[in-house]
């Protein structure tokens, strides 16, 4: 990235970005949600698979959910095997994704430091590095010493309430400009045909038997060949549609900025029992994500003393950023999963495919995500990388459970 | 943050409550009969309902008591809180279509 | 420097108090009751800062929070980062200056205090202005419970700006009396320099208390500097006013040009010219004002510039003064370099812009109408219309707990904010079912002059060659006319979309000005009504707010606060290092001089071992079971069989969740037929009472049985050793402390010196043990008796480090560090706890899952590193033996990892615990363990290291 004025602008948007199409009466593929996942799924059908006769329903403005809700971290530093593959293949494609999409979505491989505080946080640390080197995904266990190398903002002194013990490190990690990867992936998605037909709710599924025949939308009936379920946190309201029930919860999930400030923060910091996750974005505001509100809810927006929390947590991790302005709030709609992983392929329909469940992980895994999506559509079965994510695993117990060891959300 | 009716306390503050999700979804009378199937949809589906839904939410910071309450998961707002004792008849979803399974 | 525009007389500033501050380096000074802003501009400076983007100049456009111009950086008394100088009160020794851009964090910490305050009243009135002091009035003469708050350093609100009259006497006399009364009525709370700042569901208002920034360093430390109000009102009232909306032309950026009322309000409330040679550009009849009080104050204005081709009712008055009027006309583009030299004007009939000439001017003042200030209404999820005549966005419902009144409802006038406030105020009162008041007079308004309409202008056609490129929309991002027209050209649709295309709306103000302009210039580009593009969302906050201020008093030890035992200060005197479990500070070990942790473990250990040790275990969870139906509660939540333990015995226990995971684990002592106490883990206790009441209270209603937690009305402390039962002997020695009186897995009643002590026959680390429960009040006499009692047996005090290494030689598990969620209690090698007998308990269903029967389960084992010296880092991964000592290249499959590891004195070397794939099957096994680049062979063995047989535990 070249040198800019601080603060100053990011890369300017290409001049033609897609068209408003009106719906075709019939695709071969309806991908249902506009958002990170909906969007590079139609992107990669058509590169890697040529299929062209597609359309992507968005129920408001494209990328628009949780694509532009979220706090842009990109890692793939995951406990368990299924988890770090479908992540860590998701990282690679972030490397090469500018280039792919040919439009500059601000990619920096800063690295993530997620912290430990306890013992037990630093057994789980440990366990978690170690197994992500036998995975081939680059991470160090640093010590608090290395922490205040990597991050020196960071509180790393012993006489707060939960001192850092440690710290859990992937280089490779970093952040995205969010509105830059959906318009990249949108922008391809057009120029490949594809039709993005925003304002477009998808109001209830025609059905014949095991297959779904078309897409009832407040634009009419679209026949579909195969249908891509990518609505994230509205996922529940499509398959009560279908008769399939799926478990996922959809919950508020904060997030906020501060003013553009001078450089202070050169990486991204996680942690999860002094629960803070911040980066510096391109411009130079302070981005954080706040806890989970606990209850259900659709209204993307939370209740204000979980941001006051997370004040206070980012206040004691870094003790700097006291006279930092908190300058917006917002919230998006995750829909978790019983084991905090993703459920991605068949459905009782043999045309409908699932994918849901991301949680906090949604943004990170969208190239990745993408591609599996894609490619369990153009040959009818499901990606290895996707494989393990059945919904049939919470029928045998073949759960992916990411909230105990890992322990680390977002 | 809401002010919530606790049917035994009255309006609190949210920050007092604990969220238990959604009401009336008993525990199998003999779960040694019913199939792995039937076991998942007790242990980890739960509806996801966007609209008016019946929950459960305990008033964990003060009487400490769990009741049952209807809440717009759009608006966030309550409807209705009923004691678990009250002998009036408890809210609860409108049916939904037949659950297909997993597969 | 002097202060050669500061009017000779007026405005509401301390003329006798001189402060010095310092800006950019220069020494400027003004007076108490100053902004930053109203004195450089007294100074005769516009220019504050350089844009963001293209680094123009950029100049103090308006009087408070709505200024996109003048950001700047606070460097003392502390460096704060992008306030608006619109917005810092003056103080002597202030030292700020300009910003490019971004905002500098202070490298020291903030020393500074911050609180938070909860208060509930009946009805919260926000903004203390005509409406908003009316509204005030009303409601607190009914007596209700009141809260009135407003983000200026006084109340008065637009009235500050102006020179209107009520009662036949200044308007301000008014205000005073209004805050007079209300500071006597004793249930009104009424707060300035307070900023609601947040509007949330039920009444609840957040706002932000500036209490001491205005005494810059005479700040007594005591005082907090800011305070947040967590304000629940039953109901809220909203009169925060409206913002004046510029007109957007080319060079509209250019220092010097202003919103037409901000001027009116450096002069009035600052008594401050903006200028000496002003032109006025308008749609509206309100800008009228500010000619007229410009031109009485000594400004030479120029012209009055209208856009309307048929002008206002008000010219008369101005030509009158000698102003002239060009109605039908426009201000095109601005001259200047670092401040405006000239307007350029041109007539604008139909849309077109006619041929210009420039009016020489150093000032610019811009009309473009009122945007009503409908933040915090909207943030509380009110809809909002778009007002065809107003060019504006106005709340287009009633909301249940919140009314908007005055500017923010639209209502432009004096008397008919004074009548709106205490309209609204009346119903909010009716609402309540509170009787309004009957004396509730209001002041008299002289009659306005009626306005013609205004004229809703967004931009003025460029044509300038510039083609919207220096026509700025939002000043903080450096965004134009240009940069919406290449976003609607790209193919956005959304307002969403151009604002992010543009990034308009996303700067420190929030699209304060810009916001409603991107509605309306996006909606004329598409072609398309303004309601149909509305508006972005309004978040929270209104303005920002700093982290400390939120943060509040929940820093430091007070983040979370600290749970300690009674022994606490025991523990610190005796030099133990403590360790944090869930909120609990435990000793970890109690080093001697000149050991380190391990040599202090080793002799902890030795001594439990081979002589008595004694551990503070008082952070164990506790509960106290009691009903008819206690004993069937806890058969249906343990896995084994609690029913048929007899009164007096104790029995261990292991909970799981309904999918069959363990969950936590401990000892239960049946106390009586209808009462138990629960021993639980640490950080599990409070996890373990909401389960058991969960079920309890919405499963199993008919049950009769209760929970209590009594984790902190118990000390616990286990002796623990071969002589553990000569110490008990000695202190208690009424006890028969035989084991065939006293055996393994039983309990006691006793007492010492009268006070009431529990012994139970307990070992959590394969020694013969007594654990000792008193009353906190006499743990530490009961716990220096121990220690006196044991001293002819070395007793040594142990902490959370050796007791984990005593109890994992003996392959006892802790849950959350040897499980993870994902362990059943087969995985643990604990099929002997899970009852065979009940039909169910929760979990058991869970066990018959296809994945529970999984040969290659994880299974808790023992690991023997081979070399006899590595201890194996707690958290490594466990891989197949690879004879070659080297890794394949990823991804390499792995069996498992080690979760607790530890050095045995007892064992003579390291040993570790470990969930392995099939573990059971493998134990005589060799792995490999990765150790820092290295392949550390181990061997797999049971996962009972010291005294499998249990010959230990009954001494």
């Amino acid at each position: 990235m070249n040198p800019r004025t601080p603060g100053a602008d990011l890369p300017e948007h290409p001049d033609f970005l897609w068209r408003d199409p009106e719906p075709k009466r019939s695709y071969d593929v309806v991908i249902v949600g506009g958002g990170g996942h909906g969007l590079a799924t139609a992107h990669y059908l058509a590169k890697n698979h040529g299929i062209t006769n597609v359309a992507v329903l968005e129920k408001g403005w494209l990328g628009g959910g949780n694509m532009a809700r979220n706090t842009t971290i990109i890692r793939s530093n995951y406990l368990w095997d299924e988890s770090s593959a479908i992540y860590e293949a998701s990282l690679k494609l972030w490397e090469g994704l500018e280039e792919d999409l040919g439009y500059p979505i601000l990619f920096s491989q800063r690295g993530v430091l997620n912290l430990a505080h306890t013992l037990q946080d630093v057994r789980d640390s440990v366990r978690r590095v170690e197994a992500n080197k036998l995975n081939g995904v680059d991470a160090e266990w640093l010590e608090p010493d290395e922490v205040r190398k990597v991050c020196p903002i960071v509180n790393t002194s012993t006489d707060i309430r939960y001192p850092v013990l440690g710290a859990t490190y992937q280089p490779r990690a970093g952040i995205a400009k969010h509105d830059y990867v959906a318009w990249g992936f949108a922008r391809r998605a057009h120029e490949a045909g594809i039709d993005l037909i925003q304002d477009c709710e998808v109001t209830g599924f025609a059905t014949e038997g095991n297959r779904v025949t078309g897409v009832q939308t407040t634009r009419g009936t679209i026949a579909a060949g195969t249908v891509a379920l990518c609505a994230a946190g509205h996922t529940s309201v499509l398959t009560d549609m279908l008769g399939i029930r799926v478990p996922v919860q959809s919950h508020p999930l904060q997030a906020l900025v501060s003013e553009l400030l001078e450089p202070v923060h050169p990486t991204v910091v996680m942690s999860n029992a002094v629960h803070v996750y911040v980066s510096q974005a391109h411009k130079g505001e302070l981005v954080m994500g706040a806890g989970v509100d606990s209850y259900n809810g659709y209204g993307q927006r939370g209740a204000f003393h979980v941001i006051e929390r997370q004040m206070a947590a980012a206040v004691e991790l870094f003790p700097v950023f006291a006279r930092a302005h908190l300058l917006r709030t917002w919230a998006g709609i995750v829909d978790t999963s019983p084991d905090a992983s993703p459920i991605v392929g068949r459905t009782p329909y043999d045309n409908v495919y699932l994918n849901c469940g991301w949680g906090t992980g949604g943004f990170k895994a969208t190239p990745g995500v993408g591609w599996a999506l894609a490619h369990t559509i153009a040959h009818g079965e499901p990606h290895a990388n996707v494989a393990p994510f059945t919904l049939d695993r919470f029928v045998t117990g073949a759960l992916v459970d990411e909230h105990g060891a890992a322990a680390v959300a977002h | 943050m809401q002010l919530i009716e606790c049917p035994w306390c009255g309006p609190r503050e949210e920050v007092e409550f604990h969220y238990g999700g959604q009401a009336h979804v008993p525990y199998p009378d003999a779960p040694a009969e019913v199939s792995d199937e039937e076991w998942a949809h007790y242990v980890f589906f739960r509806d996801n309902t966007k609209g008016r839904f019946a929950e459960r939410w305990c008033h964990s910071a003060g009487c400490r008591r769990w009741f049952n309450a209807v809440r717009d998961t759009t608006t966030y707002r309550f409807e209705r809180v009923q004691r678990l004792d009250d002998p009036e008849p408890h809210a609860t979803e409108p049916a939904r279509a037949r659950r297909s399974t997993a597969s | 420097m002097t202060s050669p525009f500061r009017t000779a007389e007026g405005g509401r500033i301390d003329r006798g108090t001189t402060l010095e501050f310092t800006f950019d380096g220069q020494t400027h000074t003004g007076h108490p009751g100053d902004t930053l802003a109203s004195a450089l501009l007294a100074s005769g400076r516009h220019q504050v800062a350089t844009s963001v983007k293209l680094g123009r100049p950029r100049g103090i456009a308006a009087a408070w929070a709505e200024d996109p111009g003048g950001l700047v950086q606070i460097e003392e008394p502390f460096p704060e980062p992008m306030l608006l100088a619109t917005t810092v009160e003056l103080h002597d020794g202030l030292v700020a200056h300009g910003l490019p851009g971004q905002g500098r964090l202070a490298e020291i910490s903030d020393s500074a205090r911050y609180d938070a305050v909860h208060h509930h009243v009946d009805v919260l009135v926000v903004g203390a202005g005509p409406a908003g002091l009316t509204a005030a009035l009303t409601a607190a003469r009914s007596g209700a419970r009141v809260a009135l708050v407003d983000e200026q350093s006084e109340a008065g609100g637009s009235l500050l700006g102006g020179t209107d009259r009520l009662d036949d006497a200044p308007a301000l006399e008014w205000v005073a009396a209004a805050v007079a009364e209300l500071a006597g009525h004793p249930e009104v709370l009424h707060l300035q320099r307070t900023t609601a700042f947040g509007s949330y569901d039920d009444g609840f208002v957040l706002a932000l208390e500036r209490r001491t920034d205005h005494l810059g360093t005479a700040a007594p430390r005591h005082v907090s500097r800011q305070r947040v109000w967590r304000l629940r009102a039953r109901s809220v009232v909203v009169a925060t006013g409206a913002h004046e909306r510029p007109v957007v032309f080319a060079d509209n950026d250019r220092p010097g040009t202003m919103l037409a009322g901000a001027a009116r309000t450096f002069l009035h409330r600052y008594g401050v010219l903006p200028g000496r040679q002003a032109v006025v550009f308008t749609t509206n009849d309100s800008a009228y004002d500010a000619a007229l009080d410009l031109h009485r104050a000594g400004v030479a204005v120029e012209a009055v510039v209208d856009a309307r081709p048929a002008g206002s009712p008000r010219r008369e008055e101005c030509e009158r003064a000698g102003i002239r009027v060009l109605s039908g006309a426009v201000v095109t583009a601005t001259q200047g370099v670092e401040r405006v030299t000239h307007a350029l004007v041109a007539p604008f009939v139909d849309g077109q812009v006619g041929a210009g000439s420039a009016i020489a001017c150093d000032l610019l003042l811009v009309s473009g109408g009122w945007n009503p200030a409908v933040h915090l209404f909207s943030q509380a999820r009110g809809r909002l219309r778009y007002d065809e005549a107003l060019g504006a966005f106005l709340p287009a419902e009633e909301l249940d707990r919140l009314s908007v009144t005055g500017a923010a409802a639209g209502v432009l006038d004096l008397a008919g904010c004074l009548a709106d406030g205490q309209r609204v105020a009346r119903a909010a009162l009716t609402a309540l079912a509170v009787a309004p008041p009957g004396e509730d007079r209001l002041p008299t308004a002289p009659e306005p002059v009626v306005p013609a309409a205004p004229l809703v202008l967004w931009r003025v056609p460029d044509t300038s060659g510039a083609d919207g490129n220096t026509s700025f929309v939002d000043l903080q991002r450096d965004a134009t006319v240009a940069d919406i027209a290449r976003a609607v050209g790209a193919g956005l649709r959304s307002i969403e979309h151009i604002k992010r295309y543009t990034t308009i709306g996303t700067a420190h103000d929030q699209g304060k000005t810009s916001g409603v302009l991107a509605s309306g210039i996006t909606a004329e580009l598409l072609g398309v009504p303004v309601q149909a593009t509305g508006t972005t969302t309004f978040r929270p906050p209104y303005t920002p707010v700093a982290f400390a201020a939120l943060a509040g008093r929940d820093r430091g030890r007070l983040f979370d606060p600290e749970r300690v035992t009674s022994l606490h200060d025991w523990h610190v005197a005796a030099g133990a290092v403590f360790e944090d479990v869930g909120q609990w500070k435990r000793p970890r070990h109690y080093p001697r001089p000149g050991e380190d942790m391990e040599t202090a473990v080793l002799r902890e250990c030795a001594a439990a071992r081979t002589g008595v040790g004694i551990l503070d275990g008082s952070t164990l969870g506790k509960i106290d079971v009691q009903g008819p139906d206690a004993a069937v509660l806890l058969d249906r939540l343990y896995t084994n069989m609690m029913s048929s333990l007899k009164v007096g015995s104790v029995r261990y226990g292991v909970m799981c969740g309904v999918d069959g995971m363990v969950i936590d684990d401990g000892t239960v002592l049946r106390l009586a037929e209808d009462r138990f106490l629960l021993l639980t883990t640490t950080g599990g206790a409070a996890k373990v009472l909401d389960w058991m009441e969960e079920w309890a209270q919405t499963e199993w209603p008919d049950l009769r049985v209760h929970c209590t937690s009594v984790t902190e009305q118990w000390n616990t402390f286990p002796v623990v050793g071969p002589r553990s039962r000569d110490v008990i002997g000695a202190l208690f020695p009424q006890v028969d402390v035989a084991n065939e009186a006293f055996p393994f897995m039983t309990w006691r009643d006793t007492a010492l010196d009268g006070v009431p002590v529990r012994l139970a026959r307990i070992s959590f680390s394969g020694e013969l043990a007594f654990e000792v429960y008193v009353n906190p009040w006499y743990g530490v006499a009961v716990w220096e008796r121990l220690l006196e009692a044991g001293r002819p047996y070395g007793i040594t005090p142990y902490g959370t480090e050796t007791m984990h290494v005593l109890r994992a030689e003996k392959g006892y598990p802790i849950i959350g560090q040897d499980t993870d969620g994902t362990v059943t209690p087969h995985d643990l090698g604990m099929a002997w706890a899970v009852s065979k007998k009940k039909p169910d308990f929760v979990g058991k269903r869970s066990f018959a899952r296809q994945a529970n029967q999984d040969p290659l389960r994880k299974q808790l084992v023992g690991l023997l590193p081979v070399d006899r010296r590595t201890v194996l880092p707690e958290g490594s991964q466990i891989v197949e033996l690879h004879p070659d000592g080297q890794l394949p290249p990823p991804p390499v499959p792995m069996l498992g990892h080690v979760t607790s590891s530890y050095r045995s004195a007892e064992l003579a070397r390291p040993f570790a615990l470990a969930l392995v794939k099939g573990g059971r099957s493998r134990i005589g096994d060799t792995v490999h363990v990765p150790v820092n680049g290295t392949l550390v062979p181990a061997e797999v063995t049971g996962s009972v290291l010291v005294d499998p047989e249990g010959a230990r535990r009954d001494g």
